[in-house]
């Protein structure tokens, strides 16, 4: 036993050189996270429905709310009838719709649970590739890693499509409403401004539903890896 | 001079593993899966550990490889108390001592045969491009030479426990722990991936440990060890054992 201890105290010397695992490159984790997100296309693209209806719908609201107030406030008769034929409050359009805004935020709450959920079954699916990982040396912070990438992307591509569709619809019905009095009165910094918000937002979601899952993936533990059922 | 032959004792023993107890639950409802083992395991040595399900087999396997502590009792695994390791150094140690091979293989699908052996070695702070020449040597050792650049679901059952090995070497560990290696392979693949740990053991020294019902396994073993409701049955160097490995119309099994 004496002889063991003595051993013990002379290999305990050798872990305290221990390499820094933090100097892995991202580019790995990165390959990994793109890896998955591929293998499971379809998963992936349900995720990012629910990211890419959120921002359409958020962006698409902006950008109508955009253009009409950049109409009224022209103040001309022709556009007033056709502002009122497309249905717009005129008197009341100025001000913040609150129970748009409401509408608003439950969607994006609605997206918000769907992308926690779709991630955190992801995660029980891969729970013996995270054992197996761990058995392989990897920290948790690598894990951690690699499911921050994966949300992340789904994220930023489905915020991209979703600004995209919203914005060429919400143009679009408004083109079609108001002809070419959107062209000439067009809101290019409104417009922009609420582009440069839906994206802030889809962001937010993207990174805010990713941390849960991420930080569940992480904790587990590589006796998963072991077990033979599943 | 007695020290320095007592060291030398000491170092061949690579597991030690001093009364391990693992109990589940608490109270009336614990289940005892290891109930005092001790254990010797020696550097360079087969390895084979029989034992039905439930016997405390996987649970001794998972103490071993230091994936999981024991609730009384020390492992030793090179030397190393596994007990006092924090969670940073015990990933350290699992990716330098230790290799593991899985019975479903585990290798992971979103990367090649190449990627999947590189990854110890990107943990263990190897540069990309040093690790993908160590992993394309591995990988031509264990006679997947022209495999490299394959997916997992574009290999045979046996190449993918091949690319397991190479991924378990990638640290050049001291020891290898293989859970029913052969269970999921047929016959002749079997026979193939255990020649490949033998002959692993005998050029490299690296010590197998092995849970395992195949015969053939048995065979080629040092030791051979049962375990029973957690506690070890029987222990037997395989040279006090009399095992006979037949074969089917003319081929080996």
């Amino acid at each position: 036993m004496t002889n063991t201890a003595y051993n013990t105290e002379r290999r305990m010397d050798e872990l305290d050189r221990i390499p820094d695992q933090t100097v892995i490159p991202w580019s790995v984790a990165f390959s990994v996270s793109w890896g998955s997100l591929r293998r499971r296309f379809f998963r992936s693209l349900i995720t990012m429905a629910g990211v890419i209806l959120a921002i359409a719908f958020l962006t698409y609201m902006l950008v109508t709310d955009d253009v009409t107030n950049a109409l009224i406030l022209v103040n001309q008769d022709q556009l007033n009838i056709l502002l009122q034929k497309a249905d717009v409050d005129i008197i009341a359009a100025t001000g913040t719709d609150k129970r748009m805004m409401l509408l608003i935020g439950l969607s994006l709450f609605t997206c918000l649970v769907g992308i926690i959920n779709s991630m955190l079954m992801s995660v029980t699916e891969r729970i013996r590739e995270i054992g197996t990982m761990k058995c392989l040396g990897a920290l948790s912070t690598f894990i951690l890693k690699i499911y921050f990438i994966e949300s992340a992307l789904q994220g930023v591509i489905g915020t991209l499509i979703g600004l995209l569709v919203g914005f060429v619809v919400g143009f679009g019905i408004s083109v079609h409403s108001f002809h070419g009095y959107v062209w000439q009165y067009l809101p290019v910094v409104e417009i922009l401004k609420s582009l440069g918000i839906s994206a802030v937002i889809g962001a937010l979601i993207s990174v805010v539903a990713a941390i849960a899952p991420a930080q569940w993936a992480s904790a587990k533990e590589p006796v998963d890896a072991m077990r033979v059922e599943q | 001079m007695a020290t320095e032959a007592v060291k030398q004792a000491v170092r061949d023993i690579v597991i030690r593993a001093i009364g391990v107890k693992r109990y589940y639950g608490q109270g009336d409802t614990v289940t005892k899966a290891l109930d005092g083992v001790t254990l010797d395991v020696y550097r360079g040595e087969y390895m084979s550990i029989m034992g039905p399900s439930g016997s405390g087999k996987s649970t001794l396997f998972n103490m071993m490889g230091g994936i999981d502590a024991p609730t009384e009792g020390m492992v030793f695994i090179d030397e190393i108390d596994v007990a006092q390791l924090d969670s940073y150094e015990l990933a350290w140690m699992r990716c330098h001592k230790i290799g593991y091979i899985f019975q479903s293989y585990n290798i992971l699908p979103v990367l090649t045969a190449m990627e999947n052996v590189m990854l110890p070695m990107v943990f263990a702070g190897l540069t990309p491009d040093d690790a993908r020449d160590k992993a394309a040597g591995i990988l031509t050792k264990v006679g997947l030479g022209n495999r490299i650049f394959h997916r997992p679901y574009e290999m045979s059952g046996g190449q993918q426990q091949r690319v397991a090995v190479a991924r378990a070497l990638a640290n050049d560990p001291a020891i290898i722990l293989a859970d029913e290696p052969t269970a999921n392979l047929d016959v002749d693949t079997g026979r193939e991936m255990i020649e490949l740990l033998v002959e692993l053991k005998r050029t490299d020294g690296i010590t197998v440990i092995s849970a395992t019902h195949d015969m053939k396994m048995l065979d080629v073993s040092d030791r051979i060890l049962w375990i029973r409701d957690g506690r070890i049955d029987r222990l037997e160097e395989r040279k006090n054992l009399n095992i006979r490995v037949g074969g089917i119309d003319g081929r080996k099994l």
